[in-house]
């Protein structure tokens, strides 16, 4: 083995073939919650490995975890509701934690936040750890209060979720509507971080997702090098808002 | 969903009657079983609102969960304003102006010169005002606690090919929304000082806010 390319083995994809630019890849499973610190240069790939996944998904600026993502500003900053290709995640402080740079799926979920201990046991009743070990009910709520813990922070922290690989179309009367089958299987999205991004996911299903059974789905996640946004683009193109979003983020790196 | 629903409830009888200039914020507790009022006065004005638990400040509004609950994004008479618990913190009870705004979250310095222009910094601004008033309450409070607030009297609709557009406003002079108290619960209201957009009709105005004692 060439030394000098240390580590081998992480570029080596679940194929078993060489990916030059991932660093690593990781399986998290269903019901799971992973946390990372997304480096301003790598980009995270999560796959939908059997279709019908969802991933539950906060944001914070790492070296400052007070900036975090924000649901208003950006869908306002964007007119968007949903999230795809070309689309950004603002902070609360005007920049760019990450941008949407692949998307095979075509909408993810911005609105609908995530499921709690009350929702689950209701919808799909209880089942703790005693009876059925690791496939134990969870919630991503709880998934997402424990991690916090592990970064310092607590519920007061807890910042609105984005629900990757969900549907919820609004109708004319304000309606919101789960649509089933939004992605297949081997779709997956692309999230370039834009600053040192902790970012924490869970796998548990979406809170509106009308499925009566408890069937997370696991995801693919590959973390690869990247590079950082050109003049041209898609995502600093996508709105004259999102080129004054990459101008902030990057004055603050100077 | 829109409903427009009146209160029964006489202003002469409230125990608390206060104006909000625009631009200026407003903090106060309303007890469990009190009824708040919040009145457009001139019409079209955005009240930006957040409420806490005013035992547990932990426990506090969330957006999501509201429009969740009820599976739409409009809050109007019978939305329950759920709480990052899963509970009620308030109801509203009446509302002439039939749609209220969740999505469209408060304006702030910073996002006015990603929306408008960088020059734009200096801007006055719903979240400079809910920094001064949680840092003026003196309780704890820090900027981890803004979370994404209600935009009484605002328009923000969603279309099903999920575009999110700003519209003029629903309401009109001396419209106003009706809240029933779950909890004893904290309020923070920023009247919205916006000048970009047409949340306020380019002409910030002051709104009124009622407090009344639970009915027996």
């Amino acid at each position: 083995m060439d030394r000098t390319d240390w580590p081998f083995h992480c570029k080596m994809n679940h194929e078993g073939t060489m990916d030059e630019n991932q660093l690593f890849e990781e399986l998290l499973q269903p019901g799971a919650t992973w946390s990372h610190i997304l480096k301003r240069g790598t980009s995270l790939r999560i796959t939908d490995i059997q279709g019908s996944a969802n991933v539950g998904a906060i944001f914070y600026n790492r070296d400052n975890p007070a900036e975090r993502y924000n649901m208003p500003d950006t869908l306002k900053a964007q007119h968007i509701a949903r999230l795809t290709s070309g689309a950004v995640l603002y902070s609360d402080m005007g920049r760019i934690l990450c941008s949407i740079t692949k998307d095979l799926v075509g909408w993810h979920d911005p609105l609908s936040g995530c499921s709690d201990a009350a929702g689950v046991d209701a919808k799909y009743g209880e089942a703790r750890y005693q009876s059925h070990r690791n496939d134990h009910h969870q919630n991503a709520y709880d998934g997402f209060v424990i991690e916090l813990a592990k970064h310092g922070l607590s519920t007061r922290d807890m910042a609105a979720p984005v629900n990757f690989f969900s549907k919820v179309v609004v109708d004319e009367t304000g309606g919101m509507h789960f649509i089933s089958g939004n992605s297949q299987p081997g779709m997956f999205v692309e999230l370039r971080a834009e600053m040192n991004v902790l970012i924490l996911l869970n796998t548990c299903q979406h809170p509106l997702d009308p499925n009566p059974k408890y069937e997370p789905r696991p995801v693919r996640l590959s973390i690869r090098k990247t590079v950082p946004a050109s003049p041209n683009d898609a995502c600093r193109l996508f709105r004259p808002e999102n080129e004054r979003g990459f101008v902030l983020t990057e004055r603050y790196f100077l | 969903m829109t409903k427009q629903e009146a209160s029964t409830l006489q202003v002469s009888n409230a125990r608390y009657d206060a104006i909000i200039p625009a631009g200026e914020p407003w903090i106060h507790e309303i007890a469990r079983g009190q009824y708040f009022r919040i009145v457009d006065i001139e019409g079209n004005q955005a009240a930006d609102t957040l409420f806490y638990n005013a035992h547990d400040y932990e426990e506090r509004y969330s957006a999501q969960n509201t429009i969740r609950e009820q599976a739409n994004i409009y809050l109007t008479t019978g939305t329950r304003l759920m709480s990052s618990k899963g509970n009620a913190l308030l109801t509203i009870v009446a509302d002439t102006c039939g749609r209220h705004d969740t999505l469209g979250g408060a304006c702030a310095t910073e996002s006015n010169m990603v929306r408008y222009a960088i020059e734009k910094r200096h801007m006055h601004a719903c979240r400079q005002s809910f920094l001064k008033a949680i840092i003026g309450w003196g309780r704890g409070l820090e900027k981890r606690d803004i979370v994404h607030n209600i935009n009484f009297f605002m328009n923000v609709p969603v279309t099903r090919d999920g575009r999110l557009t700003f519209e003029d406003g629903v309401s009109a002079p001396g419209k106003y929304v009706e809240m029933r108290a779950e909890m004893d619960v904290l309020a923070v209201v920023s009247n919205c000082p916006q000048l970009n957009n047409p949340c306020n009709a380019y002409n910030p105005t002051p709104v009124r806010v009622l407090i009344w004692d639970p009915m027996d």
